[in-house]
């Protein structure tokens, strides 16, 4: 009765109704298809920020991320350019109602990072 | 401390949001439009990006920033010694086609935004790592948009 490509569809959604963290598990499968990052730190602060004028009303645990991506992609390409690399990732999610409401990133290639790391050890 | 700083230094910029409001540019026909970028919306914000040397598109006042990292950038201008002649804020709260407009003028999801002279700058994180790392200074030094050391 029931034909195996119906089923495992089913299996596919109830395991991601299952995950506690759903938008933070697209993003990090996001970020690490586009970027292949070689480091990618997603940080959840939506609880630092639920009590602000804008969440009100919005039962979401996912609004507010900070996230450190560290990829070969941002080469020789500016902040504003990396940043909207980003961006357009998720801009479904961010345009949504009660999707993404804001995401501060820190995007680096693995020299920079280096440098950073140098300077403040 | 430092935000008092600010505070002090920006008082001035109660002017720059009533540049919007009396045009009426932001009024659309119809909703179905509130998604795109009309001829008027997109006139508006390129006056309100040429007003002034250093345009900050926030979510509150500079006084009363209702959003931390429009709190955080108004700071980081405070710091650096903008010249509140110089510098203007728009409340994007204020519109809603401003707040959806400006997001698409400059193909950037996200408020605060900063522009130098007609320049998109960028958001929050990129001026708070330019303001630590010294390009925001040099940046802001070139354009000539500081409060003369001797004052």
């Amino acid at each position: 009765m029931l034909r195996t490509p119906g089923l495992s569809r089913l299996f596919s959604i109830s395991t991601r109704m299952a995950s506690a963290t759903p938008l933070e598990d697209v993003m990090r499968d996001k970020l690490a298809h586009a970027f292949t990052p070689s480091t990618l730190i997603i940080r959840n602060d939506s609880h630092k920020h639920a009590h602000h004028a804008p969440m009100q009303g919005s039962t979401s645990k996912e609004t507010h991320f900070h996230v450190t991506i560290t990829s070969e992609s941002f080469r020789s390409k500016p902040q504003p350019a990396r940043h909207r690399m980003v961006y357009t990732l998720f801009k479904e999610e961010m345009s949504r109602e009660n999707g993404l409401h804001a995401l501060q990133l820190k995007t680096r290639t693995p020299e920079e990072e280096q440098r950073d790391q140098e300077k403040n050890s | 401390m430092f935000s008092r700083t600010a505070f002090a230094a920006f008082r001035p910029i109660s002017r720059p949001t009533s540049v919007l409001r009396p045009t009426a540019a932001f009024r659309l026909p119809s909703v179905l439009h509130a998604r795109l970028l009309s001829t008027e919306t997109k006139a508006a914000i390129e006056k309100a990006v040429g007003s002034a040397p250093v345009v900050l598109f926030m979510k509150g006042t500079p006084e009363t920033p209702q959003c931390g990292f429009s709190r955080a950038s108004i700071q980081i201008l405070g710091l650096q010694g903008v010249d509140p002649k110089k510098f203007v804020a728009f409340n994007v709260l204020e519109d809603p086609e401003l707040r959806q407009g400006v997001k698409e003028y400059s193909d950037w999801p996200t408020i605060p935004q900063l522009y130098l002279d007609k320049e998109f700058v960028g958001g929050c994180d990129i001026l708070m790592s330019m303001h630590q790392n010294g390009e925001l200074a040099k940046m802001l030094e070139g354009k000539g948009v500081l409060v003369a050391a001797d004052q």
